[in-house]
């Protein structure tokens, strides 16, 4: 068998092209809702118009009369079996965690709530009977203002709990013994501002859809989930049927950004339904239901105390924070502002810290995890809070930070959380992105605009974030009270004519795993990038995983994914040792092949190790006939990415429309397996980063009716609404796995409001304005100015 | 109209990729679901209710012409009724292979997830009929009716642009692959 002569590591690193897209650009896609199942029926749910009001009374009757009917229920039909959705991440001991059960029985809590159902032949059909279900609401008082909803004498979400408050969440680095005091700290300067949080809805383009065939007590589950691993579980839990039945299968998943991130009323709903009528039953959302029903994200009130001394050295942040849950609670929604409350100290050396968070349940749809999840929001807080600061001394906003920030000498770091940095590069990110984007010139140009009192100012926005990915070491979740693990497995199997199959615990759904991760087989096992296979997101094929969210498949599956594949070099050295009869000493691997030091010519690949155990007649005494392996990783600590993100934008004082006019990303995620699907995690993030600075809003009515719950209210931003992104790269590689890389799937999202909110309060700083709320529309541009008694 | 009434139903003749197909359908059946339903043309797909997000977008023309681009969740089937419509999937040479646009998405990574991408370039491929060389703001316009969640667009833009010139000049026979950074 020939040899190639590539040069080790010659796939990672590389930009190769996805595998992924020959069937998405040709249309040969599998999304669940294309998947046609023999006898399947379809499903459709009625849902609550009312965001409060008890359910006197559901008549599904009259829809079983309308043609093609096979079944409708309510909640009341499915009341003593269909139990609670679950909340994995109760983050206190004493956390109020009411019931949510899949289908509404006597009280639906947010508008959009799932009520009833019909299952008929057809989707027009089943669509078409729900107006036949006579449903008598008593309408109650919603509960919607987040500071009311904790106010005495609020009305109650949940009536039977006595309190809106969910839970509240405190760390005090006093108390933690990682830093000092707040109340201690040095106050020359106090900085102390009031930020919101709007409420996003993650809007990912393929509506979710689910499919059950209940077999004859064996299920197979297709779902648009990011979570095929954690829903078979909650399915075994949540119906009784043992995990052994249940089938699990995400396959074509279009897009999730966190919010496939969660036990779905309609997938547990689709599952009874599927039982009832004992055939298949699949259910597709329309892009209405989507917005009232997928989670939102976002939606906190962030109260924030600096202090700092007349150098610039910070000496203390204190954070409080309302969260609002929505009616219950989701998959891990309580844990969000817990995963940013590690992050408000950011890059920075502060060294007192102390944050506290009151999660609130409203008459809304629940939020929970999105692009970033915690992060975002606490990295917008502190780049805001770092500006303000500059401005109160009158310092260049890079300045500020810099006099704050860890320098690259001193990793690894142990912030004021407690947690250990392993590397990073400020200073050098920070730099490179002040080239790109011309900062003197922009500075100069800003000056000549403000002397000449230009109707168009402009404005230079700095955020300087990193993030926790690789979520995350078992241990640490565990005392973070979050019900799973932070491991990932793979394994690989090398098949006879040395092709080889991956089967990842990962669950990507537009991550281009299966490019990467044979980029990465190809270089471990010296095959071609075209001879991996790479099988996921089917609990058949991949019985255990835990999933993608939190930029943590390849910084946790891609390390476990190289522990596998170095136990497959492993026992392929012993037998191609036996073939050159030469001891497993005497082999290095190099250029794809097992070579005699010193002979490189008698040489033995791992293909042709599989074949020789494949026919299995000269294997060394005591060698297993098998090149496969296993290996499941559970990191010790988070990775940490970083970047250096600068906005300049054009606002028109007259008219408060903003242009941004450059926008550079310099992003730090170690080691790069392939830079080009790098740079487009880079671009779609900063695109929702910058869709939450500019354009995005979930708005409820007083009477807590979603008002944005179509594309038509909900902007997400089209290609005009968009600037050209010019990133790049520093490369300081994760000390803390062996692949050197950190994760990059949420850092665009994290960085990018900050950097355009920033940009637009600096080139209004002439005017009075210190804020504007987001999405920072012309209009609300236009009244900042004018509320700040500027002279535009 | 009672609830039982069935709605009228309606027979069309419709040229899709290449295939007439004969059917009897509901007069209200939106194109898209006739694509999806009754010919099986799941490359085209539903991303939303109400003419975003352009994820369905298909071309539409007499039967001797490729047609322009429609949202056939805008269009009911009966209005396709003695039309040709092409889809994603009869975009590829009868070799199979790939349109110039669909193979510029894929080597400019134009898409992640994918979703949006049948429309993405169906609306790409009329764009370019209309005007063969684009600015990256004409780009941006003219694709301003389809909604991607995933890219920010930037590998559109580029996508198209290259696109462009392979349907302007022919797209080189084995495109080299990049395989450095």
């Amino acid at each position: 068998m020939t040899v190639t002569a590539d040069a080790a590591n010659a796939e990672v690193g590389a930009a190769r092209r996805r595998k992924e897209d020959a069937r998405l650009v040709t249309g040969r896609t599998r999304w669940t809702d294309n998947i046609v199942l023999p006898g399947m029926l379809h499903m459709a749910i009625l849902r609550s118009p009312h965001a409060h009001a008890r359910i006197v009374s559901v008549d599904t009757q009259p829809a079983l009369s309308r043609p093609n009917v096979i079944a409708a229920f309510s909640g009341a039909d499915v009341a003593a079996t269909q139990g609670s959705l679950p909340c994995a991440w109760p983050v206190t001991e004493d956390i109020v965690h009411p019931d949510r059960p899949p289908l509404a029985v006597d009280t639906v809590r947010h508008h959009g709530e799932a009520v009833a159902v019909v299952v008929a032949r057809d989707r027009a059909s089943a669509v078409d009977a729900l107006e036949a279900i006579e449903v008598n609401y008593e309408p109650l008082t919603p509960v919607l203002d987040l500071e009311a909803a904790v106010a005495e004498g609020a009305h109650l979400v949940h009536a039977d709990k006595g309190t809106n408050k969910s839970y509240t969440w405190i760390f005090d680095s006093a108390e933690a013994g990682s830093g000092g005091a707040v109340a201690d700290a040095d106050a020359e300067v106090v900085i102390e501002r009031r930020y919101i949080q709007q409420r996003l809805i993650p809007a990912f383009m393929e509506p979710r859809s689910v499919i059950v065939d209940p077999g004859a007590g064996d299920y197979t589950i297709w779902s648009a989930t990011q979570i095929p691993h954690i829903l078979r579980v909650f399915y075994a839990l949540l119906t009784g049927t043992p995990e052994h039945k249940i089938r699990v299968i995400a396959p074509d998943v279009g897009g999730g950004f966190g919010g496939k991130l969660q036990v779905t009323p309609e997938e547990m709903i689709t599952f009874f339904a599927a039982q009832r009528v004992g055939r298949p039953v699949k259910y597709t959302e329309t892009r209405s239901d989507t917005m009232l029903s997928a989670h939102h994200g976002r939606d906190m009130i962030q109260d924030l105390r600096l202090t700092a001394r007349r150098d610039g050295t910070v000496t203390g942040l204190s954070v409080k924070l309302l969260a609002n849950m929505g009616a219950y609670l989701g998959l891990v929604g309580p844990g969000v502002p817990i995963l940013g409350a590690f992050m408000y100290n950011a890059i920075y050396k502060f060294p007192a810290y102390r944050f506290e968070c009151s999660g609130v349940f409203t008459n809304t749809t629940i939020t929970d995890a999105y692009r970033g999840a915690g992060r975002p929001e606490a990295t917008y807080a502190i780049e805001r809070l770092m500006d303000e600061l500059a401005v109160e001394l009158n310092l260049d906003p890079i300045e500020v930070r810099r006099r704050n920030w860890i320098k690259a000498e001193e990793f690894p770091f142990t912030t004021v959380c407690g947690l250990v940095y392993d590397s990073g590069d400020y200073d050098k990110a920070t730099d490179k992105a002040l080239g790109l984007i011309g900062y003197d010139e922009l500075r100069a140009e800003q000056q000549r605009r403000r002397t000449s009192e230009d109707p168009v100012q402009l404005g230079i926005g700095v955020s300087t974030y990193t993030e926790m990915c690789g979520l995350a070491p078992s241990r640490i979740l565990g005392a973070l009270r979050y019900a799973a693990g932070g491991w990932e497995t793979a394994a690989v199997r090398v098949l006879p004519t040395g092709k080889v199959e991956v089967v990842t615990g990962t669950s990507p759904h537009g991550q281009g795993h299966e490019t990467a991760w044979s980029q990465i087989v190809a270089d471990e096992l010296g095959v071609g990038f075209d001879d991996v296979e790479v099988l996921h997101g089917d609990t058949r094929s991949s019985h255990k995983g835990l999933d993608t969210y939190g930029s943590r498949s390849l910084a946790v599956g891609g390390i476990a994914l190289v522990e596998a594949c170095r136990k497959v070099r492993d026992k392929a050295r012993t037998i191609a040792a036996h073939m050159l009869e030469c001891s497993p000493d005497d082999l290095e691997f190099t250029g794809g092949a097992f070579r005699v030091k010193g002979t490189p010519e008698a040489a033995k690949t791992v293909a042709d190790a599989a074949f020789a155990v494949f026919a299995a007649h000269d294997l060394p005494d005591g060698v297993e006939a098998s090149l496969d392996a296993d290996a499941t990783f559970d990191p010790q600590t988070f990775s940490f990415p970083h970047g250096s993100h600068l906005c300049a934008v054009e606002v028109d004082t007259q008219t408060g429309k903003v242009n941004i006019r450059k926008y550079i990303a310099v992003d730090d995620v170690g080691k790069v397996i392939n830079p080009m699907i790098v740079e487009g995690q880079v671009h779609g993030g900063v695109a929702q980063g910058i869709a939450q600075a500019l354009y995005e809003e979930a708005i409820f009515d007083e009477g807590g009716t979603l008002l944005t719950g179509s594309l038509v209210e909900y902007t997400v931003p089209s290609s005009a609404d968009l600037p050209e992104i010019i990133s790049d790269r520093t490369e300081t590689p994760a000390t803390s796995n062996p692949l050197g890389v950190k994760g990059v799937g949420e850092a665009g999202a994290i960085a990018a409001t900050p950097a355009v909110i920033n940009a637009i309060v600096d080139a209004l700083r002439p005017y009075g304005v210190d804020d504007v709320q987001m999405p920072a529309t012309s209009e609300r541009v236009w009244r900042a100015i004018r509320s700040a008694g500027g002279n535009a | 109209m009672s609830p039982n009434t069935p709605t009228p139903n309606a027979r069309v003749s419709v040229n899709v990729d290449g295939t007439t197909y004969v059917d009897t359908v509901e007069a209200r059946t939106l194109l898209v679901h006739y694509l999806r339903d009754n010919v099986g043309k799941t490359g085209t797909v539903v991303g939303c209710d109400t003419s975003n997000c352009g994820a369905c977008t298909v071309l539409m023309g007499t039967t001797d012409e490729i047609g322009h681009s429609v949202k056939s969740c805008s269009v009911l089937a009966v209005q396709a009724d003695g039309q040709s419509v092409t889809t994603v999937e009869g975009l590829a040479g009868p070799d199979g292979s790939l349109h110039a646009v669909q193979r510029a998405f894929h080597e400019m990574h134009g898409l992640q997830c994918g979703f949006c991408t049948p429309g993405m370039i169906m609306a790409t491929v009329d764009l370019l009929q209309d005007n063969p060389d684009p600015t990256d703001e004409e780009i941006r316009d003219g694709l301003s009716g389809n909604l991607c969640r995933c890219t920010g667009y930037q590998n559109i833009v580029r996508a198209v642009h290259v696109a462009a010139d392979y349907m302007r000049t022919g797209a080189p026979a084995e495109h080299e692959e990049v395989t450095t950074a």
